[in-house]
């Protein structure tokens, strides 16, 4: 190895080693600013206890139940959305059709969520209140709707970019072999494209665990165990927004960090389990 | 994330204006020969009189920019406390130990009430103080109750960090509980959009945002009026801070003394306000 080679080893492993080191003192970061909340209660008692910081209650359950209902909900409805328009766009429909799709959802993926939250306001929220006689309207179908919306244009990209690497010569063999464009695209080209899926699986679980606006605006943000969906609830992301007034000494500041851990410790989560289902595709083809 | 909540109000007024030459008002003369950036911040209550000042200061001084954000009083008082910004707006006054941990200095330049409101479609024109709190816990939940129409009542409220919510909280509500399931917004404006927009609506905001989209409620049959605020016969009132830390920079003096000028009073008092003396 010649003595550039090696310089340039080192300056990027460097970078590598840089680039790992911040997410972890992010995390330690969290956790020093979360002590004094931390050494006061037990944190099985802040996981699952509830909100209530006037009684000196500071649990966080009911945030964590309300992200995670929300942001999984919203990628079961749109999964199969998004992996049909990613279909449609691949080639299950004509050119003609396909391109303007793919423009059409490039361009939704720009969209700012306060966008979709306004719009929400004035339209989703009247109309879910009538429908349903919800209360005030704001629940967590009403942020359910548009944030499937907003993920779903993400998700799409990520589907027809796997879809797209997928070899050309296995289509051509299936096509040899009799299977019309339908056959090719569910049993050639999904199963093929799964470490993609995965990927933009993740990719929207984090997005929409991570957004802030449509929940803090349409999801009513009380700080309850939400029972149904339309019922009041307050994501982990809007608890941060409204909390982040209180006096920079006070024990509910304290807890926005503990809120961020857990966001952090989910979408770890969530990229590893795409980690590991990856491996296990790559050991099955082998 | 400070953006995120005030996102409704982070307004940069960047309206330059034609410069009127020799024409100089008595309290915007301070501002001749001042050039810079004014950074303000904090209690959404505040905002409506920073808006008309500002676009008076610039209209007449295009080197000077005012920039105006939300945020909410506790946000105010830390950013200023932390330099952020050169005035931290507070709906309440600052706590003895944010005053000495920042070294703040306080002007209070307004006097401010904070009415319980309800949709304008909504018969119900007054309030006891038992009944609103009744309400706001959760014992009272259908407006037939209180003579409005069979409706179940959505209750709105504030975060813990707001400054109104801590006014009405002890005052309207005897510091009594809010129900959990009440729906949480972020600022005045917020509230505002809410109650509007929803016929079954309670909620509270400061007298000053009131206007014909929302009803304020008469509490104990004394209105939430200017008059009633200033003689103290409304009693859910509370003074309006504009905070800076240790000695203001020349342009915040200058735009704080003009709170406390004639042309201020008198924007203060257009929006709704009671103008505070020094």
């Amino acid at each position: 190895m010649s003595r550039r080679e090696r310089l340039v080893r080192k300056i990027l492993g460097t970078a590598t080693l840089c680039a790992a080191a911040l997410p972890l003192s992010i995390l330690i970061f969290m956790l020093i600013l979360a002590r004094p909340l931390l050494s006061s209660f037990s944190v099985s008692d802040l996981l699952t206890g509830s909100w209530a910081p006037l009684q000196g209650r500071y649990g966080i359950l009911p945030m964590m139940v309300a992200s995670f209902l929300l942001a999984s909900c919203s990628l079961a409805v749109s999964f199969p959305v998004s992996l049909g328009c990613a279909g449609l766009i691949f080639g299950l429909t004509p050119p003609m059709l396909a391109v303007p799709l793919r423009r059409l959802v490039q361009l939704m993926t720009g969209f700012p969520t306060v966008v979709y939250g306004f719009v929400g306001v004035f339209l989703l929220v009247p109309t879910v209140r009538h429908l349903f006689h919800a209360g005030s309207g704001r629940c967590l179908l009403s942020a359910l709707v548009p944030l499937s919306l907003m993920i779903t244009p993400t998700m799409t990209l990520f589907f027809s970019d796997a879809f797209a690497a997928v070899p050309r010569p296995i289509l051509l063999a299936a096509a040899a072999a009799g299977a019309d464009p339908v056959q090719r695209f569910v049993w050639v080209v999904i199963p093929s494209a799964r470490r993609g899926l995965a990927a933009g699986l993740v990719l929207s679980f984090g997005r929409a665990l991570g957004d802030t606006l449509i929940a803090l605006m349409l999801a009513g943000n009380a700080a309850q165990v939400p029972s149904g969906f339309l019922e009041s609830a307050r994501t982990l992301t809007a608890h941060i927004a409204l909390v982040i007034a209180a006096d920079l000494q006070s024990l509910e500041f304290a807890s926005i960090f503990l809120c961020g851990m857990v966001l952090y410790v989910l979408t770890s989560c969530a990229a590893l389990c795409a980690w590991k289902m990856r491996a296990a595709t790559r050991k099955n083809s082998r | 994330m400070a953006y995120r909540r005030g996102f409704l109000f982070i307004c940069v007024l960047s309206c330059i204006l034609a410069v009127t030459t020799g024409v100089h008002a008595g309290g915007y003369d301070a501002f001749k020969g001042l050039e810079g950036t004014l950074r303000i911040s904090g209690g959404t209550a505040h905002i409506p009189v920073m808006k008309a000042l500002a676009r008076e200061v610039m209209t007449r001084y295009p080197a000077i920019r005012i920039t105006i954000a939300g945020g909410g009083s506790g946000v105010g008082i830390k950013q200023v406390g932390e330099g952020l910004v050169d005035i931290g707006n507070s709906g309440r006054r600052p706590t003895d130990q944010e005053i000495s941990a920042y070294g703040l200095r306080l002007h209070r330049w307004a006097v401010d009430g904070v009415a319980a409101v309800v949709h304008p479609e909504n018969p119900v024109r007054s309030l006891t103080s038992r009944q609103v709190q009744d309400i706001f816990a959760g014992r009272v939940t259908n407006w037939k109750e209180v003579g409005g129409p069979d409706r179940a009542i959505h209750v709105f409220t504030r975060d813990e960090a707001s400054g109104t919510r801590h006014v009405f909280w002890k005052k309207a509500l005897g510091k009594g509980a809010i129900r959990k399931d009440a729906d949480v917004v972020p600022s005045n404006g917020a509230m505002k959009t809410a109650v509007a927009t929803d016929p079954a609506a309670i909620g509270y905001i400061s007298v000053g945002y009131v206007d014909e989209t929302v009803q304020a409620l008469a509490l104990d049959g004394v209105e939430p009026s200017l008059e009633n605020v200033r003689s103290g016969r409304y009693p859910v009132a509370r003074g309006l801070y504009s905070n800076t830390k240790g000695q203001p920079s020349a342009l915040a003096q200058a735009f704080l003394d003009l709170l406390f000028a004639p042309e201020g009073r008198r924007i203060i008092a257009s929006k709704g306000y009671i103008p505070a003396d020094r």
